[in-house]
């Protein structure tokens, strides 16, 4: 049988699409890639105007000027969320290692959320409590934990969603800390 | 009877769920319906496949909330929607926009669509051109034709 070329038009469609769901279901599959997580609409902005009071108490604990002028990394906590307690220790260890870490305390009641940090470790520089959730929704957060990479001038580099894991840190977060210059 | 009118009764009473609750509802009832459309609009990010208006996720009763305040703010439907967007992105509208990035999105299925007319009408040159004259039987076609033939009998060729 002679093959005509227009016969392999279909075929060469149907190659070109399974190249490329392949290719999409080899990076979810082995690639590790998340198929909810969605790209930040902040990355290379200014971070949101904010200022949130301090866990328990008047006045303002974290506010967008605390960001300037350094490298450093923003965390949406809660201690009802449970992925929280699984990054936690890393936290600990950039906190060790004198990278500024900020927090916003995301709908938390002030006892559990001291309790929170009495139990595994304050990493935070300096924590905002966001009861209403406002604050978080100007970030554009919508899964718990966020965490976002501030540059010096204050602009969001990175976005993480989800518990920061030791592959993050080391493959993602660390990498560019170290680009941004710390 | 009695029984039947109870099931009735209950069947028409009862409203289908909906996500907003009472105390979210605006008094204005025209500010309420802009907040419905808008609502309707906007994408759950927890869900992902639900608008904010179907979603009972904790964080599509705060931007319904947040959709109703802009509104009673003064915004219009499309700054509700920008305020939105600037925060979550375009992934947060069902619909999305029409721009470089989703040109082959709203563009595909036209492309397809032409793909196909042009290869029909390519299809129908062809054969049209061919029809004048048919291919000549090949010695192989030819053998199974005088086979088929002969051993049909009185039979309509291809009964079988």
């Amino acid at each position: 049988m002679r093959l005509r070329p227009a016969f392999l038009v279909p075929l060469a469609a149907f190659a070109a699409l399974a190249a490329v769901f392949g290719a999409y279901l080899w990076q979810v599959g082995v690639g590790g890639k998340s198929i909810s997580e969605l790209p930040s609409a902040l990355v290379g902005r200014p971070a949101p105007d904010f200022a949130l009071p301090p866990i328990e108490g008047e006045g303002t604990a974290l506010s967008t000027a605390d960001l300037k002028g350094k490298v450093s990394l923003v965390n949406v906590f809660a201690s009802w969320c449970p992925p929280c307690r699984v990054e936690h220790p890393m936290l600990m260890r950039l906190a060790r290692d004198g990278v500024p870490i900020f927090g916003i305390n995301y709908k938390d009641r002030p006892e559990d959320a001291k309790k929170f940090l009495a139990e595994l470790g304050d990493p935070y520089r300096a924590i905002g409590a966001d009861r209403t959730g406002r604050a978080a929704i100007d970030w554009g957060v919508y899964g718990y934990p966020e965490t976002f990479v501030v540059d010096r001038d204050g602009i969001v580099r990175h976005r993480h969603v989800g518990p920061i894991m030791p592959h993050d840190l080391e493959t993602r977060i660390l990498p560019l800390l170290k680009a941004l210059g710390r | 009877m009695i029984h039947a009118a109870v099931l009735a009764l209950a069947l028409l009473w009862s409203a289908p769920a909906f996500a907003v609750e009472p105390g979210e509802v605006l008094a204005d009832p025209a500010l309420e319906a802009r907040a419905r459309d808008i609502s309707r609009e906007l994408r759950c990010l927890v869900c992902q496949n639900q608008s904010i208006d179907d979603s009972n996720a904790d964080l599509a009763r705060d931007l319904r909330v947040l959709v109703r305040e802009r509104l009673k703010a003064g915004d219009s439907d499309r700054e509700v929607i920008r305020f939105v967007v600037a925060r979550y992105g375009d992934f947060v509208l069902l619909d999305p926009p029409f721009q470089p990035s989703t040109l082959l999105l709203w563009a595909g299925p036209a492309l397809v669509l032409l793909g196909g007319a042009a290869g029909i009408a390519v299809w129908f040159r062809r054969r049209t051109r061919n029809a004048d004259e048919p291919a000549p039987l090949s010695a192989d076609e030819r053998r199974r034709l005088e086979a088929l033939t002969a051993d049909s009998g009185g039979d309509k060729a291809g009964g079988a």
